[in-house]
């Protein structure tokens, strides 16, 4: 096989453990290089895949098409019940609009689509050719907000203005300005808000269902199945869950700051997370112990089932190698002890979007002889996967191909799935998903395993 | 309910770079380059991604905000240098965004600067830049513009010679190689542009491909410029906009332009067109499979006359699509597209004469709420067109028959075959079965022959 260089700007960018490197100093949080074919995106993919799952809310997408075409329906996030989140909304913007401003298409578009749909708060997503031809965003969600008396809130989320990190505080930014605007009346002391869940396959009913077991009120979601009202209320809470830490982080630390709301990160993947995303919540509550009792029963009861379900997977999957690639680092903490509980070792831990302590974390978490990356491309992924002799890759539909052209299992673990991953019940489909897959005939056509190519 | 209307909702088009990726997905050893942000080549990847199932390396140049101050030459320069690094490309398609367009990056001025700083041992890969700024036209005319690129870049003139070049336009892996059997069975030489039928569609590798093997080659895209004959399957593009247009102006190659070759009268020009050009008459295969779908459209008329129908997606496809309808006596009862061409009602007045005493609909740039609030008073029987219409198909219990690009909710969309008489034949039987199917689901009685 022909030897792959990374290239020179990367360099700094993989890490091997071994012994011989001790020092640890990946780079990360930076722009991707040109012409790595990174698998990211950009400012505007951070802003809206965070927004998106609010349902009762309208999400225009403010310039040329691609933007809005691409993110239509894009992501698994189910509600239970408006949907005006499934629908694609552009100002479509056209080449007189780029010379002559696009702030009265944005008006006009923006009064026809709240006549049309009544939605209960809209977000204005500004996308690259915004922040060049210097549309007053801010002024005309302004005005529209005035006429039609619901929130209109601008995201500032022009594409090249960052990574998609910045997307992320953006889409934060956003929501915090309906935050306490509400009534927060007959919230009760044991109160949660859960950030950073986007209900994909139905995930965050799962999680607020084990919290309502032990008595704990959710008082709202953000942003899986999400609504307006319960956001504007959900400083009444007395306490923010941040799950997929890099995304809505801001958003704990802001209502930290002006409501007190302490907040804990937690992550739903895996028994021992899930378990101690249950029992953080007890402990903090512990001026009443049957919230603990309760997560107590709840836990036993869920892994008293699941367990002997997982004992079945492990014997098939025990000492096979895995590949995580996804899109925040967080996730691969809880997926490397969700691998190990299933007998599977990580030869390669990626992410898009980690900073220095997470892959400082990473690194204390995997074995010797694991990758570590930061922002890669195909290129690198396929190298590590096929040198480390991986089993099975994790990530999003953009690593699927890769694993499937070099006969390599894959489960998607992006925002795309449509089986619920999270929670209990998440963990037997996640096992389940990566032994149908991993265990699946077809593998032996596979030129890795001596069929042809 | 007053439906708005200054606003897209959700949109039957794409953005421009898509096609012009697309388009540089089929030549070889070429990668597309995307100049402007992350995102274009991301959104771009992810949407062929789940179309095709193969990979689909895109690069970028990766704007940050100094690139969008200070232009983008620093980035694009050092986007390439990588790019070649990496991917070892002999063509790198860079197509422009609307973000690299808006600021006015010259990019011929820089791929000249970048030539005069390049070590001139080093052979440097060749490149085409194609303008594709999304706030104009929609993804055909990034593939066209694509495509258009290419041949002003590398096609030389010369001494005529027997050779075709055929301009197949957005079709799929499957139409491609059907159309490479074709040309080869009448035994002329060929040049298909562009063709991503292996690239798009191919078996499993051992190792990592960064160009995947197939796509047409850059001699043969040379070659192109002394071709007997262009053809190019397209009603809407004028000879200003095409790659055969191009051939014609420059090299006073002679263009013919076809509709896209779906149902038998389509089929037959095209087929008519090869034995003149070729000299050779219709290998006995294509008689073959002529005369089963004749057989075939026999055996189904009944099942779909007068069946109303809504066609949407390109404008070429949906006047292909709509020739055919009129043949097995469906009515298309509004065509439509996202795509504004200004001609397309004419184009298919060209094809179906009687049109208006159809009261057939002729919508240009609308999109999926336009399409239902017309299939509303219009009480269509089949939706026939992209995947995108299932929200519309779902909402209002109208069946869909799923052909073009993008097909995102079923297994094998690269692999739908649209063309020539096999190609009709398929999809007859897909349209024949989807009524059939609707009928017997919706029976209470579960008629086991239909």
């Amino acid at each position: 096989m022909e030897k792959l260089e990374i290239l020179e700007g990367r360099k700094k960018q993989v890490f091997e453990k071994n012994k011989a490197s001790a020092t640890f100093d990946i780079k990360c949080e930076t722009t991707s290089l040109s012409g790595s074919v990174s698998q990211r995106a950009c400012v505007f993919c951070g802003s809206r895949v965070v927004l998106y799952p609010v349902a009762d809310a309208l999400h225009v997408v403010h310039g040329p098409i691609g933007c809005a075409a691409y993110t239509w329906d894009i992501r698994g996030a189910v509600s239970s019940g408006p949907e005006l989140h499934r629908l694609s909304f552009s100002t479509d913007l056209k080449e007189m609009d780029v010379i002559y401003g696009g702030e009265k298409k944005l008006y006009q578009s923006l009064i026809e689509l709240i006549d049309q749909y009544m939605p209960k708060a809209a977000f204005i997503y500004s996308t690259c050719i915004i922040g060049l031809i210097g549309d007053d965003i801010d002024a005309v969600c302004k005005k529209v907000s005035a006429e039609k008396g619901i929130p209109v809130l601008p995201v500032h989320s022009e594409g090249f203005k960052g990574t998609k990190k910045d997307g992320y505080k953006a889409a934060c930014n956003a929501l915090m300005k309906i935050v306490g605007t509400g009534s927060s009346e007959g919230i009760g002391k044991y109160s949660i808000n859960i950030l950073g869940e986007f209900n994909l396959a139905g995930e965050a009913w799962i999680i607020k269902d084990y919290y309502e077991q032990m008595g704990i009120e959710v008082v709202s979601t953000m942003t899986g199945d999400g609504r307006v009202d319960d956001i504007r209320r959900s400083h009444g809470a007395s306490l923010n869950i941040v799950q997929c830490s890099g995304s809505m982080i801001k958003l704990a630390k802001m209502m930290e700051e002006k409501y007190g709301i302490p907040y804990l990160r937690v992550s739903y993947f895996g028994i021992e997370d899930m378990s101690k995303a249950l029992y953080d919540v007890a402990s903090h509550f512990s001026d009443d112990p049957s919230i603990l009792q309760a997560a107590k029963k709840v836990v036993s009861r869920e892994v008293g089932e699941l367990y002997p379900q997982l004992l079945e997977f492990r014997k098939a999957l025990d000492g096979k190698k895995a590949a995580i690639y996804v899109g925040g680092a967080f996730k691969a903490f809880s997926l490397i002890k969700a691998l190990d509980s299933l007998g599977m070792d990580v030869v390669l831990a990626g992410s898009q979007t980690g900073n220095k302590d997470d892959y400082e974390g990473l690194k204390e978490m995997c074995d010797e002889g694991t990758i570590i990356v930061d922002d890669s491309n195909p290129v690198e992924l396929s190298k590590f996967i096929l040198e480390k002799e991986a089993d099975l890759l994790i990530g999003g539909v953009k690593e699927r191909p890769i694993a499937y052209k070099l006969g390599v299992s894959f489960c998607d673990h992006n925002h795309e799935r449509k089986i619920p991953l999270a929670g209990f019940i998440g963990m037997y489909n996640f096992a389940k998903e990566v032994y149908e897959s991993v265990m699946s005939p077809v593998w032996q056509f596979a030129p890795r395993k001596g069929g042809y190519s | 309910m007053k439906t708005a209307k200054t606003a897209t909702q959700n949109a039957c088009k794409l953005c421009n770079p898509l096609g012009a990726c697309l388009a540089f997905k089929g030549i070889e050893k070429c990668v597309p380059f995307l100049h402007g942000s992350q995102g274009c080549a991301t959104y771009i990847r992810r949407y062929l991604i789940s179309h095709f199932k193969e990979p689909v390396d895109i690069a970028s140049s990766n704007f940050n905000e100094d690139t969008a101050v200070f232009g983008g030459s620093h980035n694009l320069k050092l986007g390439l240098r990588n790019i070649t690094k990496q991917y070892k490309p002999e063509i790198i398609g860079i197509a422009t965004t609307c973000l690299s367009e808006t600021i006015g990056d010259d990019v011929e001025m820089i791929l000249r600067e970048y030539d005069s700083e390049a070590d001139p041992a080093v052979s440097r890969p060749v490149m085409i830049h194609a303008s594709t700024p999304s706030y104009q036209g929609t993804h055909i005319d990034g593939f066209h513009a694509a495509t258009r690129a290419t041949v002003a870049q590398l096609a030389e003139g010369g001494t005529k010679r027997n050779l075709l070049t055929l301009f197949p336009n957005m079709v799929s892996p499957a139409d491609l190689r059907y159309l490479k059997e074709i040309l080869e069975s009448f035994s002329i030489p060929f040049v298909l542009l562009p063709d991503y039928s292996e690239t798009l569609d191919g078996g499993p590798w051992g190792e990592y491909h960064r160009i995947p093997k197939g796509g047409t080659p850059q001699h043969a895209i040379r070659k192109s410029g002394t071709a007997a004959a262009s053809i190019e399957f397209t009603s809407v593009l004028t000879g200003e906009k095409s790659p055969a247009g191009y051939l014609e102006e420059k090299f006073d190659i002679p263009s013919y332009r076809l509709c896209l070759p779906i149902g038998i009268k389509q089929s037959d020009a095209f087929f008519n067109l090869l034995e003149k050009l070729s000299e050779t008459p219709l290998p006995h295969r294509y008689e073959d499979e002529r005369r089963r779908l004749v057989d075939a459209y026999v055996d189904g008329h009944k099942y779909v006359f007068g069946k109303k129908a809504i066609v949407y997606g390109e404008e070429d496809l949906v006047i292909a699509i709509t020739a055919f309808l009129r043949e097995i006596g469906i009515s298309p009862v509004l065509c439509a597209s996202g795509g504004k061409s200004g001609i397309l009602k004419k184009r298919l007045a060209e094809m179906v004469p009687d049109i208006d005493d159809l009261g057939i609909k002729v919508r240009e740039g609308v999109d999926f709420v336009d399409i239902e609030n017309e299939a509303k008073n219009l009480e269509p029987d089949l939706l026939i067109g992209n995947s995108k219409g299932f929200t519309l198909s779902r909402k209002n219990n109208i069946p869909i028959v799923r052909i073009g690009f993008p097909i995102h909710d079923r297994f094998g969309g690269q692999r739908l075959h649209h063309l020539g008489y096999r190609g009709t034949q398929e999809l007859f039987d897909r349209i024949v079965n989807t009524v059939i199917e609707y009928r017997q689901n919706s029976s209470p009685i579960g008629y086991t022959y239909m």
